[in-house]
């Protein structure tokens, strides 16, 4: 209840602010240029999937392509709207109202992270949108549809926990947005090295966020790979609410700094 | 009445810094408790630790009988606070963000309009309660502040310097406020406004470098505040000589041949103020009898701020012990 009280509060604020808006347009006018590219593909493509024989579908050429890039441009957005979420609180130092409420470090962690992935997941319903007009003069492999879309979904999840991991540890946004960033982009790129190598490493595979997505996307929902999605949305979490306590307890003088700045 | 914060043995160190060293005390309903002491003494940390926003490193805070580390949420929910800064979500109206305020307070839903109203009554907010706070002045923003502060009728209200930012017949309104609430709760208030203290506490602590120098109620504290010092001014020059004959009189002090300050001997008790009188008496028939001709003679009163200056000044916080 006090988490949604919390989430709800957070979520109208984004909304306040032309920041969402100006996120839900920009990737929404990307995606539809990609979605718009992908059917021109697929058209190009037509003539010679007829003649085929176990022919990928509109699913595979337009949707998995689709949402694979949505996911890189979801990386690039998803820390400018996390960066702010406990930063931003502390600098303005509006955290003292919901560190003397009575309300749990849980729910307050809780809270804004559903606040942020609720916008996300507007942004990824919008996107699925697309592949559904499809609908008008075709049909559509919903199995791999609501694959992609649960990849996606849980994908703007980690993505989400991990940028508001960042903004529990940093004291500016601008540094958080780029931690998250880079920490997201790590994860993205572990995997390349090993898919050239004999020997691939299987701790940077079973790390690779790219793989454990792919999978998913592919329509083959195994519980490994969502698993690896819960857990690490369960440390990020988990950290966040560590990171509070630990402010709490040995907080690195800023109110002595403020203390002197009084008057 | 009983006992609202029970704070024993505080400290709070920041790495090797200590800014809260060793404080304890208690509160109770009905008591104003004025916080002073000078910048950096510690009285926006101790403020911090009280309302749950900074752990102390050693002791432990009861609010209203609940310990704060161990019972958080039940702790929190009999305190009500406004930091140094007030916490503000600037991009929402003022009964938007009372109102958020409200839920996380949990306050019941049905009771949620009338706990607004009551706030937005009691600190002038009905006028401006569908303005974004952003668009606020800063003493409207404080005054808001506040309003977060005592809207679900917290026992226990702490305000960091709750006045800052007020025009004066601001500053007299929260005051009046703050007196009020102050009959059925009870208010920790931080301030460097020392006439605040004397119009709105009822009790008075000053803190200096983390440490409690001093912990009065404000009769005590008046006491302190009496004069054993007069002060004479006669048109021809004084013979001191003849002045010291008068018993009670402890030293003087020449500011010129025609302007004398005397001390008289003061026991720092009730009985000082009708000895001064006495003595008093006897200078004037003294001064008048040799026809220096007196034209004036006040005692000068210690201000609170004299004592503060002296507390916090002095090395050895001997008067805390007086």
């Amino acid at each position: 209840m006090m988490i949604l009280t919390i989430a709800q509060r957070e979520f109208k604020t984004l909304f306040l602010s032309p920041l969402a808006w100006s996120i839900l347009a920009v990737v929404q006018w990307l995606m539809a240029y990609l979605f718009l590219s992908q059917v021109e593909a697929f058209n190009v493509l037509q003539p010679r999937l007829v003649s085929m024989n176990d022919a990928p579908g509109i699913a595979d050429i337009i949707i998995t392509p689709l949402f694979g890039n949505a996911a890189i441009i979801f990386m690039l957005v998803t820390p400018l709207l996390t960066m702010r979420i406990i930063c931003e609180e502390r600098r303005n130092k509006t955290l003292a109202l919901l560190l003397s409420s009575p309300i749990s470090h849980l729910q307050i962690i809780l809270g804004k992270y559903l606040a942020v992935f609720g916008l996300l997941s507007v942004s990824i319903l919008l996107t699925s949108l697309m592949p559904l007009s499809l609908l008008l003069g075709g049909t559509l492999d919903f199995g791999k549809f609501f694959a992609n879309l649960l990849a996606m979904s849980l994908l703007a999840a980690t993505y989400t926990a991990v940028g508001l991991l960042m903004s529990c540890i940093t004291l500016q946004p601008t540094i958080a947005a780029l931690s998250t960033f880079g920490l997201l982009l790590l994860l993205w790129v572990l995997d390349w090295s090993s898919s050239i190598s004999d020997h691939p490493s299987p701790v940077m595979q079973y790390l690779s966020i790219l793989r454990h997505f792919q999978n998913l996307q592919s329509g083959l929902i195994s519980s490994e790979d969502v698993l690896y999605f819960v857990f690490g949305i369960t440390l990020c979490l988990l950290l966040s609410i560590l990171r509070l306590e630990q402010e709490l307890l040995q907080k690195i003088s800023p109110a002595v700094v403020h203390n002197s700045s009084v008057e | 009445m009983s006992v609202l914060i029970a704070a024993e043995n505080l400290s709070r160190y920041y790495d090797r810094h200590c800014a809260v060293d060793n404080i304890s005390f208690n509160l109770s309903t009905g008591e104003v408790l004025g916080f002073l002491g000078p910048n950096g003494a510690g009285k926006t940390t101790t403020m911090q630790m009280l309302s749950g926003n900074l752990a102390p490193s050693t002791g432990t805070i009861a609010i209203n009988g609940f310990d704060l580390l161990h019972q958080p949420l039940a702790a929190k929910h009999n305190l009500g606070y406004l930091p140094d800064t007030p916490p503000l979500y600037k991009e929402l109206t003022v009964n938007e963000f009372l109102g958020y305020c409200a839920k996380i307070h949990r306050i019941p839903p049905k009771q949620i309009d009338a706990a607004l109203k009551s706030a937005k009554h009691r600190c002038g907010l009905e006028a401006v309660a569908e303005r974004l706070i952003q668009n606020l002045s800063q003493g409207y923003q404080q005054r808001v502040g506040i309003a977060q502060a005592i809207l679900h009728n917290p026992p226990v209200i702490i305000l960091d310097e709750p006045t800052i930012g007020l025009d004066p017949l601001q500053i007299r309104e929260i005051r009046h406020l703050i007196r009020e609430l102050g009959q059925d709760h009870g208010i920790i208030l931080s301030t460097h406004i020392l006439s605040e203290v004397q119009e709105s506490c009822s009790h008075v602590q000053i803190i200096r470098q983390g440490k409690l120098i001093l912990r009065k109620s404000i009769e005590e504290l008046n006491l302190l505040m009496h004069s054993s010092i007069l002060q004479i001014t006669t048109r021809s020059p004084i013979e001191l000589d003849r002045l010291n004959l008068i018993p009670g009189i402890a030293s003087f002090e020449s500011i010129s041949p025609t302007k004398v300050l005397v001390h008289c001997v003061s026991d720092a008790n009730i009985t000082q103020i009708s000895d001064l009188s006495v003595v008093t008496e006897q200078i004037v028939a003294t001064i008048v009898n040799a026809g220096w001709g007196l034209l004036e003679i006040v005692p000068i009163r210690h201000s609170l701020e004299d004592i503060f200056i002296d507390l916090i000044q002095e090395p050895d916080p001997s008067l805390a012990t007086v």
